[in-house]
């Protein structure tokens, strides 16, 4: 009896002293507080396949994420997994070399994602996968199908559709646009959820190719049309509207279309339960002209170069970048996945998808976020200015390309 | 020469002394001294590179773009305090003397005025960002009203007018806090002068020159030296009503956002980089302390002992 006891009391002793070394704990950071339920709903998932290994989820501040990321991560108390941002967002922490380079090796389901998506968490410089991509947002028109309907009008197939839809919505007393350009960033969206078709595929391909700048007609002219609608469609003073009051008009049936991204979408769903949406790629000059959205990256999952839980870390990453928890964060988070071969069970989703079958990228975020100027700050600032009527779209792309001329070499000639 | 000696006494002062000094050299003199270090290096993201001198201070300084961003933001800055120092502190000496002759409700009023200094920063923010609201905004509501449509504006949204709303409105939160210490600095004259004004003079507006304005020296010292660092510090109204980005175009941007945003990056921006924004915050630091320095001497040196 006595041993008996000895001997159970010397067992439970040796798995009290195993278990830390049996079980890795693992810690995700994130900046989506918003999504905590869901993503400790995908971790029980993992968990329950994977004995042995915990996964934590904590959120920090989304402005100040990368901030307190990479300082988390330089004085060595950082997490073994990281939710991080895509092009030069990533940049900022890989560069520093806090990241573990991924490959097709570590993890073989990155191998059927599109280039872009990985593109978008790679860095220029080395060319290695730092981060498995986990979701696309696209910048479009969202409008409200009752309004719409109630007023017998169609998605428009050329500019002037887009001008006689506005005129149509102004005359029967609706707001035309909800956007305001008060917030800096909302300039960005707006230029570019409305102008990506006027400018068109061939001037983006001219432009990263180092084939012509943006004092290109195509570009400038398209700055200019963007402008105009503003001033004739927008609200009244909407140089003075902030991003949440934009936000409010659209939601509460006040305006007829809001250019935003997909992650609009459950955002206006949540703040109006009622509301029908649409969406459409705001057209070209003409109803020939092919009708683009601009797509870009989120962001993606990232794993500490020193963490010491390294091969547990991995596992989670592989799951992260498979098929079911694409699915999962689909269906779940009504976010349009970049594992390849997810479905949408969401119709506005597979709207979504739709239209990114057509689409450039979402220009400025997508390559000209690496040095200072930065094109999208300057981008946000001249908008605010033409919409102002204080400078000129010619005047915005000789800026644009002197500024840009700092740090981007094909335009230093 | 008398001996050191470590008796009851000097122990006790040491133990008092030593927590408190200990913790302003490791959260004051520690942050400002490896503030100035930093600037001297090159930084990639938290990364730091090599030594590079003055580098830093020449860039922010003296090459484009971030040369007109530091001359701007450092220009609304002087704006700001300019601004200011009519606003809340010329209208705090007013209020306070109006509060001082204890003219009718001056009791209700004395709190009335303080009130905003207690609300929280965030709070005014907002409370002021939907006064300013273009379409529905208290401000172009009641300007409508009085058929003033052509005065309604987008406030926040222009270039010449964004930065006077925000003034405006740190005007409103904080100008209790002169009237506060003007009040005290007058409740502190002897009544015997005052006793002696009234057999000479009538006139208040002698009264206010001759004799207020110039007992309550050691307060005005107080008020201006605080605002001037408050002014160029200033980083809490223009962040949350005109963005990290001094939305429109620069009009809002003052030192404290550009600093912020060139040390610790934002959405929009490229690269995060803490030698330029060290940099930038000793640059600040410096103009400061030399400044307030300047006015607190020569500040001092007008007041009057009574």
């Amino acid at each position: 009896m006595k041993t008996n006891l000895i001997r159970i009391g010397a067992a439970l002793g040796a798995v009290l002293v195993a278990a830390p070394t049996l079980a890795q704990d693992l810690t995700l950071w994130s900046w989506r507080q918003e999504d905590r339920a869901a993503y400790e709903q995908f971790i029980e998932t993992f968990e329950a396949a994977n004995p042995g290994i915990t996964v934590k989820f904590e959120t920090f501040e989304a402005t100040n994420y990368n901030t307190i990321l990479s300082t988390a991560l330089a004085g060595g108390t950082g997490p073994d997994l990281a939710m991080v941002r895509a092009y030069g967002g990533l940049e900022n922490v890989a560069s520093a070399g806090y990241l573990e380079p991924l490959s097709t090796e570590t993890v073989p389901a990155l191998a059927d994602f599109s280039a872009a998506s990985l593109a978008a968490e790679s860095m220029r410089s080395d060319g290695q996968i730092y981060a498995v991509p986990f979701a696309s947002q696209t910048q479009f028109v969202i409008y409200n199908k009752a309004i719409f309907d109630a007023n017998g009008l169609e998605e428009p197939q050329s500019w002037a559709d887009l001008e006689a839809l506005g005129q149509s919505l102004k005359d029967a007393g609706v707001i035309p646009f909800a956007n305001g350009t008060a917030t800096a960033w909302q300039n960005e969206t707006v230029t570019f959820g409305l102008g990506s078709s006027l400018m068109g595929k061939d001037f983006y391909e001219d432009l990263i190719a180092g084939e012509t700048d943006f004092t290109d007609e195509r570009f400038t002219s398209a700055l200019g049309e963007v402008a105009a609608i503003a001033a004739d469609y927008f609200p009244d003073g909407f140089i003075g509207l902030d991003y949440p009051s934009a936000q409010q008009l659209f939601a509460s049936g006040m305006a007829g279309m809001f250019i935003g991204g997909s992650y609009e979408l459950s955002n206006f769903k949540n703040q109006n339960p009622d509301i029908e949406l649409g969406m459409f790629a705001a057209p070209g000059e003409t109803a020939e002209d092919e009708k683009l959205v601009a797509v870009y990256f989120d962001g993606g999952y990232a794993v500490n170069a020193a963490t010491p839980n390294k091969d547990a870390a991995i596992t989670f990453v592989n799951y992260l970048a498979s098929q079911e928890f694409g699915q999962a964060f689909a269906n779940t988070l009504n976010n349009i996945s970049t594992v390849p071969g997810v479905t949408f069970d969401n119709p506005l989703l597979g709207e979504v998808a739709e239209l990114n079958q057509s689409s450039i990228p979402y220009l400025m975020l997508a390559h000209f976020r690496y040095g200072e100027p930065s094109g999208s700050v300057l981008i946000q600032g001249e908008m605010q200015k033409l919409f102002a009527g204080e400078t000129t779209p010619e005047a915005i792309g000789e800026v644009l390309t002197t500024g840009l001329a700092a740090w981007y070499e094909p335009f230093q000639n | 020469m008398p001996k050191l000696r470590m008796t009851g006494r000097g122990l006790w002062i040491t133990f008092l002394i030593v927590p408190p000094l200990a913790f302003v050299a490791l959260f004051i003199v520690y942050p400002i001294i490896s503030a100035f270090a930093y600037a001297f290096f090159d930084w990639q993201g938290l990364k730091r590179l090599d030594f590079v001198g003055l580098e830093n201070f020449h860039t922010v300084l003296f090459v484009e773009p971030y040369r007109s961003w530091t001359l701007n933001a450092f220009k609304n800055n002087i704006i700001v305090f300019f601004a200011l120092m009519v606003l809340q502190n010329g209208l705090g000496f007013i209020l306070a003397y109006a509060l001082w002759r204890e003219l009718p409700g001056a009791r209700f009023h004395r709190i009335a005025v303080f009130l905003p200094v207690v609300l929280s920063t965030i709070i005014v923010a907002y409370l002021f960002k939907l006064f300013y609201h273009p379409l529905f905004g208290v401000v172009n509501i009641s300007l409508r009203g009085l058929g003033l449509d052509g005065l309604a504006q987008p406030w926040l949204g222009q270039s010449g007018t964004a930065l006077w709303s925000i003034i405006a409105a740190q005007a409103w939160h904080m100008v209790g806090f002169p009237t506060l210490v003007f009040l005290a600095g007058m409740q502190r004259i002897p009544g015997e002068i005052l006793d002696a004004v009234r057999m000479e003079t009538e006139s208040e507006w002698v009264k206010i020159t001759q004799i207020v304005w110039p007992l309550v020296a050691p307060s005005a010292t107080i008020v201006f030296t605080l605002l001037f660092v408050g002014a160029f510090n200033w980083f809490e109204l223009p962040y949350i009503m005109g963005g990290l980005d001094g939305s429109p175009f620069g009009s809002t941007d003052v030192l404290g956002l550009y600093f912020y945003r060139t040390a610790f990056g934002n959405v929009s921006a490229g690269q995060q980089d803490f030698g330029l924004g060290s940099a930038l915050a000793v640059l600040i630091f410096l103009f400061i302390a030399a400044i307030a320095t300047v006015i607190t001497v020569r500040l001092r040196a007008r007041e009057i002992q009574i």
